[in-house]
């Protein structure tokens, strides 16, 4: 360490307090305003111009035609549909099968460190890794899913769960809920730890049940994670498309399509960098509420 | 939950078996690729996956043949360069929020927050006008800078969350022994907070190494990191399912890996701030 050959003047010292800070934000800051928020309004403004990447001399300002074009486009309420389908079954299957592995790995067993860790593994895996092994257990020739379900005479013939728009969403979201119930498991258990043991204590002397606990003690305590568990996992759920895009890439048809996902394929294989803005401008703004909630809820977390 | 003591039978068949029924869901596809991946390729259409006659054939064709390796090697670049650069930017503004007092910090500490729930979809097409202007399309300083902002708003929270835990007063003591603010966050600070460094640098890393829509846009010729190389080989070599889950099983395993070493610690910066998906 320097030794300061002459103390600061007080003066110097305001402007570090006013400067430093700055100087020490700006860089992150700079990197997010440009990597994602001039995009963002950049993708707005797309969204009211005719742009085809191929053609790449006519931008015209065109209003708001891709917008009722894509209210009038069969595809993108098909997609709609499939986006909330998708999130109102992954999200909810994710938050069930969490809070029973939540509630188990909170009692007390030998291999309870173990356990906690390995549940998680999913949720490091890539989604590329992650859709590659699914298609295999899907796969309808060789598929582990097919074979064991012959094998269990639940099934007469294989199914070929991907290539059939039957089942494909629904094998996607199989696929999704498994990626993303250890986050729920996680956050649970988090929850379950921070209520004090003599509320659980007290509640058996008074002799209330084993559910009766659950309901008066466990889920209230736990509600305030639950709400931000779920509110984070619709927005990333719906968001997701990278699972959808290596499994299916929206096929067979228009069977696994979901909004963000159409928004994509339509500007990377049509180019149309003005209609993919408008539908990820619609699908944005449909969201936003959400984020809204809680960006509120976290808003009052922060101490300044 | 409930105070008796439940005898070891009850507690089998409560909470070690249905734990291991979740267990076995949650690791079971891995294990089946890992499998699949050690089965010899006349064997696993007749016999299906098994340990038995285990063979590396897979993996060595995997590095010889379709070039694994360079893909590993963008993917190392990748993701190291992003947790130079995630880190650096973390660790400046997580310092900024955690010991100064300024206008508008609840506002930018949100801002950090919002990044990562809009859709890449919405980012994705202008981000990839601007790398082409800039002339970075298909280089690592692209897929870095992209990756660095995936990844700079947990960091910060996380870093902020470990900083808090720092008393003010030591970094005030190193001010009176004649550092400077600087040197307080260098000498005195980020000693103190290297674990949770570490464990920020490590989710960083996880991220970058497993991005994969920017990756696929951004880069894709000449640096094509794993996951890309991945989602390539599904459509090139659809049945050779010896080969590509042991593509699967390399591709995952740095991830994995590291994760599991700091899992403890990323679980509860994790369930602080709570942003990957």
């Amino acid at each position: 360490m320097k030794p300061n050959p002459s103390p600061p003047k007080a003066g110097g010292m305001a402007l570090g307090r006013t400067v430093l800070p700055i100087a020490m934000l700006s860089p992150a800051v700079l990197v997010t305003v440009a990597i994602v928020f001039l995009p963002m309004l950049q993708t707005a403004w797309m969204s009211l111009h005719d742009y085809i990447l191929f053609r790449p001399k006519s931008f015209d300002f065109v209003g708001l035609k891709n917008f009722i074009a894509a209210l009038n486009d069969e595809v993108f309420w098909i997609s709609l549909r499939h986006t909330l389908i998708w999130i109102f079954l992954t999200v909810p299957s994710q938050l069930l099968l969490g809070l029973a592995a939540a509630l188990l790995l909170n009692q007390e067993f030998p291999w309870r460190g173990l356990a906690r860790a390995l549940i998680i593994v999913p949720w490091a895996l890539p989604s590329v890794v992650i859709s590659l092994m699914w298609v295999w257990i899907y796969d309808s020739n060789y598929g582990v899913l097919n074979d064991f379900l012959l094998r269990l005479g639940l099934i007469a013939t294989s199914i070929p769960w991907l290539a059939d728009p039957a089942t494909a969403l629904y094998a996607i979201i199989l696929t999704l809920t498994w990626q993303g119930f250890p986050f729920f498991a996680v956050m649970i258990l988090a929850g379950l730890q921070s209520i004090p043991r003599s509320f659980y204590e007290a509640a058996a002397i008074d002799g209330a049940s084993g559910w009766r606990q659950f309901w008066h003690i466990t889920l209230p305590g736990i509600s305030g994670v639950l709400v931000t568990a779920v509110l984070l996992r619709i927005i990333w759920v719906a968001n997701s498309i990278d699972v959808i895009f290596v499994m299916t890439g929206g096929g067979p048809g228009y069977a696994t399509y979901t909004l963000p996902l159409y928004a994509f394929i339509k500007a990377r294989t049509n180019l149309d960098f003005g209609y993919g803005s408008a539908l990820a401008v619609l699908f944005t703004l449909m969201l936003m509420g959400l984020v809204i909630v809680y960006l509120r809820r976290a808003g009052k977390a922060v101490q300044t | 939950m409930i105070i008796k003591k439940r005898s070891l039978t009850r507690r089998l068949l409560t909470v070690d078996l249905p734990i291991t029924v979740i267990l076995a869901f949650a690791l079971g596809p891995y294990v089946w690729m890992f499998l699949t991946s050690v089965t010899a390729k006349n064997r696993l259409f007749t016999f299906g996956p098994s340990l038995v006659e285990a063979t590396m054939e897979n993996y060595l064709r995997l590095f010889k043949t379709v070039g694994f390796w360079n893909n590993l090697v963008d993917s190392f670049i990748i993701a190291g360069g992003t947790v130079v650069v995630g880190l650096t930017l973390s660790i400046m503004a997580a310092y900024a929020f955690s010991r100064f007092r300024f206008p508008a910090k609840r506002g930018l500490l949100l801002q950090f927050l919002v990044i990562n729930m809009f859709p890449v979809v919405l980012l994705i097409l202008p981000l990839f006008i601007f790398m082409r202007q800039l002339g970075l399309i298909d280089t690592h300083a692209a897929l870095i800078i992209a990756n660095s902002t995936v990844a700079i708003p947990f960091s910060v929270w996380m870093m902020v969350s470990y900083m808090n835990g720092i008393p003010r007063s030591l970094d005030e003591a190193a001010m009176t022994d004649g550092c400077t603010r600087l040197g307080a966050l260098w000498r005195v600070v980020m000693p103190l907070c290297l674990p949770g460094i570490i464990a920020t640098g490590i989710y960083i890393f996880i991220t970058a190494w497993n991005e994969y829509l920017y990756a696929l846009t951004l880069g894709g010729r000449n640096v094509r990191p794993i996951t890309v190389a991945i989602q390539t080989l599904i459509g090139e070599y659809e049945v050779e399912w010896g080969l590509l889950t042991a593509g699967g099983v390399v591709g995952a395993m740095p991830a994995t890996v590291l994760f599991l070493i700091v899992q403890k610690r990323l679980i509860s910066g994790l369930t602080q701030g709570a942003v990957k998906g």
